[in-house]
């Protein structure tokens, strides 16, 4: 029987220790955020409604308990990873000079350093006394 | 571009290769909406009315269609992915993947349908409960 190549993920990577981590790295957290960012999108848009979500929501309800703060914060990390690691992947499928790599790249690793650091600002600090 | 889109129709288009596209372009897009979801949820602590002006946007007919999107989106890439993660990490059930493919198809229409459901239900909110009325059931 003929199996497309295509069917299957991309091809375990072998020699490179960074790229074989990455390559598990995306199969784990993608397991991981199948839960995490699907009962997230489940909660804010099934159980509640964004038409709901103010700022006093989210400040007085959704994080005034810290399960949900540490929960959100966990999903912000794996997804910002994630993510990053994906379009990695696209840029170097589509860009082949070298320069075009770095400087997209480093582009890509300064935006996502944005993400984590921004998004962990938010969950950790907003609604604190003086924040 | 028009590479890519006759990728999806040529005689080498295989369930693969659709599968493929798809979770690069959902994958894509998930991206996009996760840089603008860490920028309004700054916005909480910062400028709380600036929070609650997007958020009246994500409420409204545009940002409940843009939801419906992203949802699919979403669960598409997390289908998808469950289906690759399953052929790589057990290279037997390769022999299962248009079943797998398939099943993924079943369970995105059996949950997308009702998600979407809920997400665009409050914009017909005012004709369903006129028609409740009309009917003599409200």
């Amino acid at each position: 029987m003929q199996i497309s190549p295509k069917s299957k993920g991309r091809a375990k990577p072998s020699g490179s220790r960074v790229e074989i981590f990455i390559w598990y790295f995306m199969r784990l957290s993608g397991v991981a955020l199948f839960v995490l960012a699907l009962a997230h999108f489940s909660i804010l848009h099934f159980i509640y409604d964004p038409s709901k979500e103010t700022a006093d929501f989210i400040l007085g309800q959704r994080w005034s308990e810290l399960f949900w703060r540490v929960n959100d914060w966990l999903l912000l990390t794996l997804v910002v990873l994630h993510s990053t690691f994906g379009v990695r992947t696209v840029v170097n499928d589509y860009l082949h000079s070298p320069r075009g790599r770095v400087i997209t790249l480093s582009l890509l690793y300064i935006l996502t350093l944005l993400l984590l650091a921004g998004g962990t600002m938010a969950v950790a600090s907003a609604g604190a006394p003086g924040a | 571009m028009r590479r890519y889109l006759g990728l999806l129709f040529t005689y080498r288009s295989r369930e693969g290769t659709v599968a493929w596209l798809f979770h690069r372009i959902s994958g894509l897009a998930i991206w996009a909406f996760l840089v603008l979801h860490v920028l309004d949820i700054y916005l909480v602590g910062d400028n709380p009315g600036a929070y609650d002006d997007i958020l009246r946007f994500y409420a409204s007919p545009v940002g409940r269609v843009l939801e419906v999107l992203l949802g699919a989106a979403l669960l598409y890439h997390a289908l998808n992915g469950l289906r690759i993660v399953i052929i790589d990490l057990w290279p037997s059930m390769a022999q299962y993947h248009k079943v797998l493919w398939r099943a993924s198809w079943v369970i995105f229409i059996l949950l997308g349908l009702p998600g979407a459901a809920i997400i665009l239900l409050p914009l017909y909110r005012d004709s369903l409960t006129s028609l409740l009325h009309t009917l003599g059931i409200n």
